[in-house]
């Protein structure tokens, strides 16, 4: 699987102004028994989009409005993606569409995994959050442009603001480089760290002796 | 300068630091299930790779099978096909396997600790965010992602930042009727579901020292709950004494050497946090949830919250919604709430002290009419050994279920579910929209709790039983 790579982009701005929205809302458990990663774009935020019979709401969910469509950033409300540790969470809103999030927090393994699928979780001043959700909500023609290499988002009045993110991530997205084959130029030291730390875990033996 | 046990078991895992990346940390056992590993495996297939320690990788099946007796087979398709999956996986790249036959199959977080593969001072990752259960050993435990599992396999090491560190010191006695589960309700109750996000949580206390490891696991398994990916208590003896002569835990002469080495864990005197809190354990009354997230809860005695009196907007709006998805009303009591469902396992309440206190409440009672008791034992072990007290004889004379072990209704992709708009306690961790069952309603609380609500069928306060006179 190739790695993802972020650049420069512009795009919408869909507004979900919820605190802690879980992970078991953003994809609930009974579609986590799929093996692959295809196909999960229907399970995102399913229950609160989907009626029993599997039509959609109406009032659609704001994901589905259609004046929404097209809309790459999720302005959402504090700690985004509490709970649970499914990755299933990032590919079904990549699978959507979904490039950004803007928030003032987001949970540490959610954060995780989203960049690790090329959606940048982007931690924004409460003020300029509040600005955003407003201009999410009133203004459907407003785009934001996020710049990954200069670490920058310009909003629709058509001020530059820097974001944080961390060097190693960007430089990650920026190059689509892979973090498991950067782990693995590793193997000298880790092997080396290895010898020196044998540990006393063994799951293939039960009582293995040293 | 004085390390925290966080500091201690982060430098002795850090394999290389570069300027600006996150750290290369080595992983002593990574801890395999079927719902977050198949697209992993089909990473390492799609790369070539072999999993690269077979020898601390272990597997079971805990999510998606059915809690219904194993001679059946599963009839969700999509469960068989991904069990099916986890066994080929295993087959396929050596990694042993604890299947949903198996003598020793149970929740992952119940197996690692009874088969001793669970140690002091040793990183343990799993695709499971409830990993931080193992830091009751005083280990470095945490959830992963799919992507941080297949990496994991491959290389034996993860890419990570260090965490901040928290202390969350517990002292004083608890009153009868008062448990571990609770002091977790309450820690989260008062920092909130992100209060520990960036943080690993150190327990420590009185209260924390007198403690059972099964007590201390329920503590450690809801830290993710308060927004920390790990939480830890410094091993003891408590912690040696539990670990001795289990399968997997050194024996011998390595056992001595192993045990004098965990005793250096500890963290120093004088050592710093970046955050600190204190709770009194002799003001803690029995926890229970009434919202949509597991930092909405109360003490049993109090009265559900009013948006009203929340100055933040945002929490006002929030507080709303969960009391009309819960179709609850501010002011109103807990205590008396009726409940369809009262759900007792869980790799937070699963073990088989938390069966115990169940089966002593019910024990010659019948529970409530028309209340549904699910009891799902953590792990088969757990299963033999209720079984051989005599619990299962309990919960069944009292009318409960008494299945097979698994994760079931605590994240209710078995099939074992709330209906839309029914009402659980429940003993497990969660109480998002849904998390048991769409349109479900969870009350999370403990087992004497909820064992208390199972004879009532509304919400019961356990100090109320016999023998709990405060």
């Amino acid at each position: 699987m190739a790695a993802p790579k972020v650049g420069t982009f512009t795009t919408g701005l869909v507004p979900l102004p919820a605190e802690n929205v879980d992970t078991d809302q953003i994809v609930p458990a009974r579609y986590l028994k799929v093996v692959n990663k295809a196909g999960l774009a229907d399970a995102l935020f399913h229950d609160w989009r989907f009626e029993a019979d599997g039509t959609k709401k109406s009032p659609p969910f704001v994901i589905d409005e259609p004046r929404y469509a097209g809309h790459g950033i999720l302005v959402v409300g504090d700690n985004f993606g509490t709970g649970s540790s499914r990755e299933h969470a990032p590919w079904a809103l990549s699978a959507f569409g979904i490039k950004a999030i803007f928030s003032t927090s987001f949970a540490d393994i959610f954060k995780s995994n989203a960049l690790k699928n090329g959606i940048l979780p982007i931690v924004l001043p409460a003020p300029l959050h509040a600005t955003l959700m407003q201009i999410a909500k009133e203004d459907l023609a407003a785009t934001v442009t996020v710049n990954l290499a200069a670490a920058t988002m310009t909003t629709p009045d058509g001020a530059t603001h820097r974001f944080p993110i961390d060097a190693f991530s960007q430089k990650m997205l920026l190059e689509g480089l892979d973090e498991l084959d950067y782990i693995r130029t590793q193997r000298d030291k880790i092997m080396a760290h290895e010898t020196a730390h044998p540990g006393t875990i063994n799951t293939l033996q039960p009582n293995a002796p040293r | 300068m004085p390390q925290t046990i966080i500091e201690k078991i982060w430098n002795q895992h850090v394999v290389d630091q570069q300027e600006g990346a996150p750290a290369i940390l080595a992983i002593d056992l990574h801890l395999v299930h079927e719902v977050t590993s198949p697209q992993a495996f089909t990473g390492l297939r799609s790369r070539g790779l072999k999993v690269r320690r077979p020898d601390r990788t272990v597997a079971t099946a805990d999510h998606s099978i059915p809690t219904t007796p194993r001679t059946l087979p599963i009839a969700d398709e999509m469960a068989a096909a991904q069990v099916k999956q986890l066994e080929a996986n295993c087959a396929e790249f050596g990694v042993p396997l604890h299947g949903w036959e198996s003598p020793n199959q149970g929740i992952v977080h119940v197996i690692g600790p009874e088969l001793g593969l669970t140690q002091p001072g040793a990183t343990i990752v799993c695709g499971d965010s409830h990993t931080a259960t193992h830091g009751a050993f005083g280990a470095l435990a945490f959830g992963i992602g799919t992507s941080e599992v297949e990496m994991v396999l491959a290389t034996q090491c993860l890419l990570q930042r260090k965490p901040k560190t928290y202390l969350v010191r517990v002292d004083g006695t608890l009153r009868p009727g008062v448990s571990a589960k609770d002091i977790i309700l309450a820690l989260i109750a008062r920092i909130g579901v992100g209060g520990g996000t960036g943080h690993v949580f150190e327990y420590a206390g009185s209260a924390i020292r007198a403690l059972s490891m099964e007590e201390r696991m329920t503590i450690c398994n809801m830290s993710i709950e308060g927004g920390a990916r790990a939480g830890l208590v410094a091993p003891d003896e408590t912690t040696f004494a539990y670990l001795k002569g289990r399968p997997h835990a050194p024996q011998g002469a390595d056992w001595d050497a192993a045990v004098a080495r965990w005793r250096t864990l500890a963290s120093d005197e004088g050592a710093t946090y970046d955050k600190e809190i204190v709770i009194d354990a002799n003001t803690l009354e029995p926890m229970v949830t009434y919202g949509t997230n597991p930092g909405m809860g109360l003490p049993i005695s109090g009265t559900i919250p009013n948006p009203a009196d929340e100055a933040d907007p945002a929490a006002a709006r929030a507080l709303t919604r969960a009391l009309e998805y819960m179709d609850l009303r501010a002011g109103d009591s807990i205590i008396g709430r009726p409940v369809n469902t009262v759900f007792i396992g869980s790799c937070t309440n699963g073990r088989i002290s938390d069966l115990r206190l169940a089966a002593n409440v019910l024990k010659g009672h019948t529970v409530a009419k028309g209340v549904r008791v699910m009891v799902v034992p953590g792990s088969a072990d757990v299963k033999r050994q209720a079984e051989r007290e005599g619990l299962d004889t309990i919960f069944r004379d009292a009318g409960a279920d008494w299945r097979e072990a698994g994760c079931s209704m605590c994240i209710a992709m078995n099939g074992d579910q709330l209906a839309p708009g029914e009402y659980a306690i429940s003993t497990s961790n969660r109480n998002f929209e849904g998390r048991q069952g769409k349109g479900g309603r969870t009350f999370l609380a403990s087992p004497l709790t909820a064992a208390a609500t199972a004879l009532t069928g509304v919400i019961a306060d356990p100090r109320t039983l016999p023998g709990m006179s405060r």
